[in-house]
């Protein structure tokens, strides 16, 4: 083979290399992925208030708190196809148990938007109202990620 | 070579044999099940409120309660959570107050020897799935303390479930051995450290055994020292446990500690998995301890590459 042939097939390798990267993850997984993204940053407007890292401001409070609550209420139908887990898949951390355990999944989903439309009304209301109504929300945070969500 | 006299062969033997015995004999006493003895803990009087602390330090409920089990149902240590490892299948037992199902009947010195040297009652082994090698580190004060806490826990008749594991680790006796290997009587972390980064290595080794997950294992199951924290395969799953040493875990002391009280990264994305149930508990301690483990994991060697 001579310089330019290998050069040649160096670089169909390589592109063909990133088009397989590009296209690994489903567009239902960058879906779900993104919500939680969106309820990351609300989470840590409030976080942050909740921590002395900012100063508590009541509108920004309530506002990201009803972010929150309109995350919770997107219908989850589409966001988990059969075969988008972390055995079947790169690109994701949900474990197999999430299709093992429908109900419990949704049942989870549900708990985070009773936490968040609590804290929604509590948002306003002072700093120490919200920082009592977060920690519920990151407890259902982190009952979802400590049943159904793989470590890094 | 000349042939050895009849006599002599007699001797070389008999010498061979000792000498095996001798082998053997030593191997089966190193193997032995450690206990502590009653004069070790004579003059100790346990505090329960501070033995408290002790419970969510070293994570008991975080294994032993149920699983998801919250709040107040973290003190019910019914056991049932299963661990699935290279080695096989480990259940965790009973360790409520009940007197037939849990530990209830336990002497204080039967509690310490299970958690300072992996000893049954019956005097065999447990499996180091329980973490004594880090408890072994542990004050003897702060396990008497940590006993009268337990005084006062609920109990519960959840029978404890068998593990599920094959030859040869189901003989326990080859437990000894990998003691023999494994268990240490200093600190991973050594060298001058101030009085908090000490606190928090305290914390961290001795009690909440942050190892146990955070530091790669050795074909055998033995923590690898060498690569302290440098983050390790899911020990009971799949994903990677990722490494707490300071040229891996860039996040500031603060946001260390915070994260160990309100479960939120830096960016706010939740803890997962075991750190959950880990979470729970630091957020039992003191602001102080949870910056103390942050300042000790700030100490810790690079992992490198």
């Amino acid at each position: 083979m001579n310089t330019r042939s290998a050069l040649t097939a160096m670089t169909i390798m390589a592109l063909t290399t990133t088009a397989s990267f590009a296209q690994d993850v489903p567009a239902a997984v960058e879906a779900r992925q993104g919500q939680f993204k969106l309820m990351a940053l609300n989470v840590g407007v409030l976080g942050n208030m909740a921590r002395g890292n900012t100063a508590y401001d009541a509108n920004q409070a309530t506002a990201a708190a009803a972010n929150l609550v309109a995350v919770s209420m997107l219908d989850q139908s589409f966001h988990w196809p059969e075969g988008t887990d972390e055995m079947s898949i790169e690109g994701t951390r949900a474990l197999p148990a999430i299709w093992e355990n429908t109900a419990d999944f949704g049942m989870k989903w549900q708990a985070f938007g009773a936490a968040a439309t609590g804290l929604a009304a509590e948002a306003g209301n002072g700093l120490d109202a919200m920082r009592a109504a977060l920690g519920p929300v990151g407890g259902t945070c982190g009952a979802c990620h400590d049943a159904y969500r793989a470590p890094q | 070579m000349r042939p050895l006299p009849r006599a002599r062969m007699r001797v070389l033997f008999a010498s061979f044999a000792v000498i095996g015995g001798i082998v053997l004999g030593g191997a089966w006493l190193a193997t032995a099940p450690g206990t502590v003895a009653q004069a070790d803990l004579a003059g100790l009087t346990g505090d329960p409120v501070a033995g408290e602390i002790v419970f969510w330090a070293a994570g008991c409920a975080s294994c032993h309660a149920a699983s998801g089990a919250q709040g107040a149902a973290r003190l019910i240590l019914e056991g049932g959570q299963r661990f699935a490892t290279d080695f096989g299948t480990f259940v965790a037992p009973n360790i409520s107050m009940h007197p037939a199902h849990g530990i209830g009947r336990w002497t204080q010195v039967e509690f310490i020897t299970a958690l300072q040297h992996g000893t049954r009652p019956d005097g065999r082994h447990y499996y180091p799935a329980f973490p004594y090698a880090a408890y072994r580190l542990a004050e003897a004060q702060d396990l008497v303390d940590l006993w009268a806490f337990w005084q006062g826990l609920p109990s519960s008749d959840t029978p404890s479930q068998p593990h599920e594991i094959g030859l040869p680790f189901s003989i326990r006796r080859s437990v000894g051995l990998w003691n023999v290997l494994n268990l240490h009587d200093d600190f991973a972390l050594t060298g001058d450290l101030t009085v908090q980064q000490a606190r928090g290595r305290y914390l961290a080794e001795a009690l909440a055994h942050c190892g146990e997950c955070h530091t790669p294992r050795d074909a055998l199951g033995g923590l690898d020292r060498s690569r302290w924290m440098a983050g390790a395969p899911n020990p009971s799953g799949s994903g990677v446990i990722p490494a707490l040493t300071p040229d891996r875990l860039r996040w500031s002391e603060a946001e260390i500690a915070a994260y160990l009280n309100d479960g939120f990264t830096p960016d706010f994305d939740s803890a997962g998995g075991h750190m959950v149930a880990v979470i729970a508990n630091m957020a039992m301690l003191t602001e102080a301890d949870r910056l103390a483990i942050a300042a000790y994991l700030k100490a810790l060697p690079p992992a490198g590459d």
